[in-house]
């Protein structure tokens, strides 16, 4: 799960990791409050869940209090489109208004799991403001990393290590250190899938300071952070896909017209990708699961039509534990109830799978049955053109 | 043969009177496994399914000598079961459920390092060894006994390719899903490494999905160590970038993990690549 930079940073300077002083504003009389009661010149950041914001006009510099009213005034309700939005952008709902600091130098932090290793790993580079991933791809001798090892944390050691691996000045190393150790912290104690601090900052009087934050959260370990699970922003999700989510489905959007309905996230990724080969494009990722029920089968085939490009659907099911007659029973049902009137072709393998087609036949709807993947993919392909 | 479980493996089932537990394991005992027990803290004494019951692993262990198991727990719990079952020194262990934190599976790793015991999953349908033992979930009549080793990140799409093979009528001598989490115990390397020194198996299928790059070092490891035809098939050419695919591990982030350079990396290992999952039996048969 992600969540805005105000609530990163909020968690971050809980484990002690120093940020700016700054507020968030959901209105311009509350951005000019807060420019005020931080005093002198302020920075009004537009909070979405996406970076590149300062590319697309959703960072800007403010004298003082009528200025940050004025720009959170234009920024509120903007559509923010950055290069990681999409040409569809964001909508901005709130601001963070924070002080402006004497920037020496912009360094990177960051935390993610080293699958290879089953560990986290610290990586700093002394190329801050940059994407990691560009400077990963260009110069990966400027990243350092230490693993940071299961019952122990980030060892002081190892973080004043890349503290000097990256230049930072002796005077600042210690502070720096302890910035990442209280990163790592954080990391941990929040079940973090990525906590990242880019650019983190050295001020020209010394100082260090996480001047922008990034944590994603690990949606698997939600259930014990009530406090954590509750940062959700509905507004920076699709529609479709939250409505999807409460019914344990899983489901994303995507640009194309062949809806798809599958069991298994790799057997849904596969069927995209076959409707690709055969000239189409999915309209969406949907994993039904292992064990679905008529109303989530009925809920899934809701959502999947619900989106306007769907000119054809595919159900692809391969009941293993899933019996394809009680598959084929909850699609005539939501077809019935639903007044489906896109062409539906479906590829059923598996435990009961005679029962199913021919509970399918007999239902009197117009099913297309394939034989196969392949033969499911060009059929689908076919009606949706 | 087999790799890692046949006729001989005894199996516990952790958390055996749960519902989805309950109906497996009655499949497992209908296939074949020799299921010799389960867990269930405080149920310890009673029967279920005319099975024993434990509170624990040990004295499941000490008094039905089994030495594997499989774990129905649910995700809160799972890690804590699979480390139950380590302890107890199972030579196997499965973990079907799906949902641990990634936080919690870092610990397991590292309570599994020096021990005997070989982690399958979290996340995944399980291990069959057909007409000898079945542990998991995955359906038993779609397998055939034979001479191809499956591996697999996906549960639904082995049980795809394991289908096409025994409609060619091409049998398997081990079939394993490895789960589709970012930290799983056992890995691609692992399990062709198995598949390579096991006499009866001749060719091997690997199934592999975007995320991180267990693809690619299995495939060096491939190029380096392994002669017998190797087939595979990567999910998710058409995936969006960022976004998790079902799979918790199943994520393109930052550049890696792309399908696309999977598919060179096995390519260049000499594995034959199947465009669509349609042709992975088709594709076997034609280098078998």
């Amino acid at each position: 799960m992600k969540i805005h930079e105000y609530q990163a940073k909020a968690i971050l300077a809980r484990f002690g990791v120093p940020v700016p002083q700054g507020e968030v504003a959901s209105t311009p009389d509350e951005a000019a409050d807060a420019a005020h009661r931080i005093g002198g010149a302020v920075v009004v950041k537009a909070q979405i869940h996406a970076g590149g914001r300062g590319k697309g006009g959703g960072v800007k510099l403010a004298a003082g209090r009528d200025e940050a009213a004025e720009i959170a005034r234009k920024m509120l309700g903007m559509t923010l489109v950055t290069p990681q939005t999409g040409p569809e952008g964001r909508v901005v709902q709130r601001v963070l208004v924070e002080q402006t600091l004497p920037i020496e130098r912009e360094l990177y932090l960051g935390i993610v799991l080293d699958r290879a290793q089953a560990k986290p790993v610290l990586m700093a580079s002394a190329a801050g403001g940059m994407e990691i991933e560009e400077v990963a791809a260009k110069t990966p001798e400027k990243i350092l990393k230490e693993t940071i090892e299961p019952g122990f944390s980030l060892m002081p050691y190892q973080a004043r290590k890349l503290a000097f691996g990256i230049g930072v000045p002796a005077p600042c190393v210690n502070a720096a250190a302890a910035a990442m150790t209280a990163l790592a912290r954080a990391y941990e104690a929040v079940d973090a899938s990525l906590a990242e601090i880019n650019p983190f900052v050295i001020t020209k009087d010394g100082k260090v300071f996480a001047l922008d934050a990034k944590i994603n959260l690990d949606d698997n370990a939600l259930y014990r952070h009530k406090d954590l699970a509750e940062l959700r922003d509905l507004n920076e999700e699709d529609p479709l896909e939250v409505d999807a989510s409460r019914f344990g489905l899983n489901y994303i959007k995507l640009d194309g017209n062949v809806g798809c309905m599958v069991n298994g996230a790799g057997l849904a990724m596969a069927t995209m990708d076959i409707i690709k080969h055969a000239g189409g494009n999915p309209a969406n990722f949907l994993d039904v699961g292992g064990g679905a029920s008529a109303e989530q089968i009925k809920n899934a085939f809701r959502i999947l039509l619900s989106d306007k490009n769907v000119r054809a659907v595919l159900i692809n099911i391969f009941g293993g534990i899933l019996r394809c007659d009680t598959l084929a029973t909850g699609v005539v049902a939501a077809a019935h109830e639903l007044k489906v009137a896109v062409p539906i072709v479906v590829r059923m393998e598996g435990t009961n799978v005679e029962e199913g087609r021919r509970i399918l036949k007999d239902s009197g709807l117009n099913f297309a049955v394939a034989d196969g993947m392949r033969d499911a993919a060009e059929k689908v392909v076919r009606l949706a053109q | 043969m087999s790799i890692l479980v046949n006729e001989s493996t005894r199996v516990l089932v952790q958390g055996i009177t749960g519902r989805e537990a309950t109906f497996h394991t009655q499949q497992c005992l209908a296939y074949g496994t020799k299921i010799v027990g389960g867990t269930s803290p405080g149920k310890g004494g009673t029967k279920h399914l005319d099975l024993p019951v434990f509170n624990t692993v040990s004295d499941a262990v000490a008094a039905t000598g089994a030495n594997a198991s499989v774990i129905f727990v649910p995700p809160a719990f799972a890690a804590d079961a699979i480390m139950e079952a380590a302890s107890a020194d199972l030579e196997v262990v499965v973990c079907i459920t799906e949902g641990i934190p990634t936080l919690d599976m870092v610990k397991v790793w590292r309570y599994l390092e020096g021990r005997r015991t070989r982690l399958i999953g979290p996340n995944c349908p399980g291990i069959t060894s057909p007409g000898k033992c079945k542990i998991g979930i995955m359906p038993g009549h779609i397998h055939q006994a034979g001479h191809v080793g499956v591996v697999s990140r996906s549960g639904t799409l082995t049980y795809e390719a394991v289908q096409q093979l025994t409609q060619l009528g091409i049998g398997q001598s081990t079939c394993m899903g490895i789960g589709g989490d970012p930290i799983i115990g056992t890995n691609f390397i692992d399990a062709i490494r198995l598949f390579n020194e096991d006499p009866d198996t001749h060719a091997i299928v690997m199934i592999g999905e975007i995320g991180g790059n267990a693809e690619e070092t299995a495939a060096a490891f491939v190029k380096a160590n392994v002669k017998k035809p190797v087939i595979g098939f990567v999910a998710g050419q058409t995936a969006p970038p960022g976004r998790r695919m079902g799979h918790a591990g199943a994520i393109i982030s930052g550049g890696s993990g792309k399908a696309a350079d999977k598919i060179k990396a096995m390519e260049e290992a000499g594995i034959t690549v199947c465009a669509t999952p349609a042709e992975i039996g088709e594709k076997v048969k034609s280098r078998l």
